[in-house]
């Protein structure tokens, strides 16, 4: 596999362009968090019945599954111009909306470990988004 | 450590490869995206989405077989090996932001397995 030369653009078009797909990126997670969250709910014993009719009708799942289409369509388009080794970990990001959705809608317990988590998760991207600027 | 966690242990060092691979390809696909909505009929991009669907499935049956706390560290091997790839294959330079911010958040993915019982 060889090295495929990007756009001949300018540096700051690439700098914008990078900051763009991140943010980008950075939103989109809050999709794929929605997307698990229904496939977890749609996977539950009050909507799953394993025959194809019963997965037809699994409304929850279905579109669990439709959001994370859109992620990933989101998650191509970003990477057409951002860097692999930029928006990938930013993907990390889901954990932390799963966490939050979870303790919303799945009435979850908060608890300490999960908190720090994220926080640090959060700063860990903020961090990293630094790079893209060099 | 019983058979059964190491087999999930397996699966999920083994989900943690293929996913890394789902994006470089999710990646060669992208690159040959153009104006169409047809280009994204691709064969890089069509592998790359098998690869990544793959190793969801793999993921999924794997975290069933063992304590999270262990496992959801293994997953993030992904993120490893994708910052790997990406300077063997796309040249990407590696600053020291990206590697803190991706330290970091390895360890919030490792605290959040933590809290996410067992």
């Amino acid at each position: 596999m060889s090295t495929i030369p990007t756009n001949p653009a300018s540096p700051v078009d690439t700098a914008s362009a990078h900051r763009r797909s991140s943010i980008i990126v950075a939103a989109c997670t809050a999709l794929g968090a929605v997307a698990q969250i229904l496939i977890k709910v749609g996977m539950g014993p009050a909507h799953f019945v394993p025959t194809p009719m019963g997965l037809l009708t699994d409304f929850p799942l279905i579109a669990g599954y439709a959001f994370y289409g859109l992620f990933t369509v989101a998650m191509v388009l970003a990477l057409r111009e951002g860097e692999l080794s930029m928006l990938y970990p930013i993907i990390a990001l889901t954990y932390v909306w799963v966490t939050l959705l979870s303790y919303w809608l799945l009435k979850e317990t908060p608890n300490l470990y999960k908190n720090l988590g994220i926080v640090t998760i959060v700063i860990g991207v903020a961090v990293l988004g630094r790079g893209g600027r060099k | 450590m019983t058979p059964l966690l190491v087999r999930s242990m397996l699966m999920v060092f083994f989900a943690s490869v293929v996913g890394s691979f789902g994006a470089v390809f999710l990646k060669l696909g992208a690159m040959r995206l153009t104006k169409s909505v047809l280009s994204f009929v691709n064969s890089r991009l069509i592998l790359g989405v098998v690869l990544y669907l793959g190793s969801s499935v793999i993921y999924a049956l794997g975290l069933r077989g063992g304590p999270l706390s262990v496992l959801y560290p293994m997953v993030s091997l992904g993120y490893i090996w994708t910052l790997l790839w990406s300077k063997l294959f796309f040249n990407e330079a590696l600053t020291r932001y990206k590697f803190a911010g991706l330290g970091l958040i390895l360890v919030g993915v490792f605290l959040v397995g933590l809290g996410s019982g067992g």
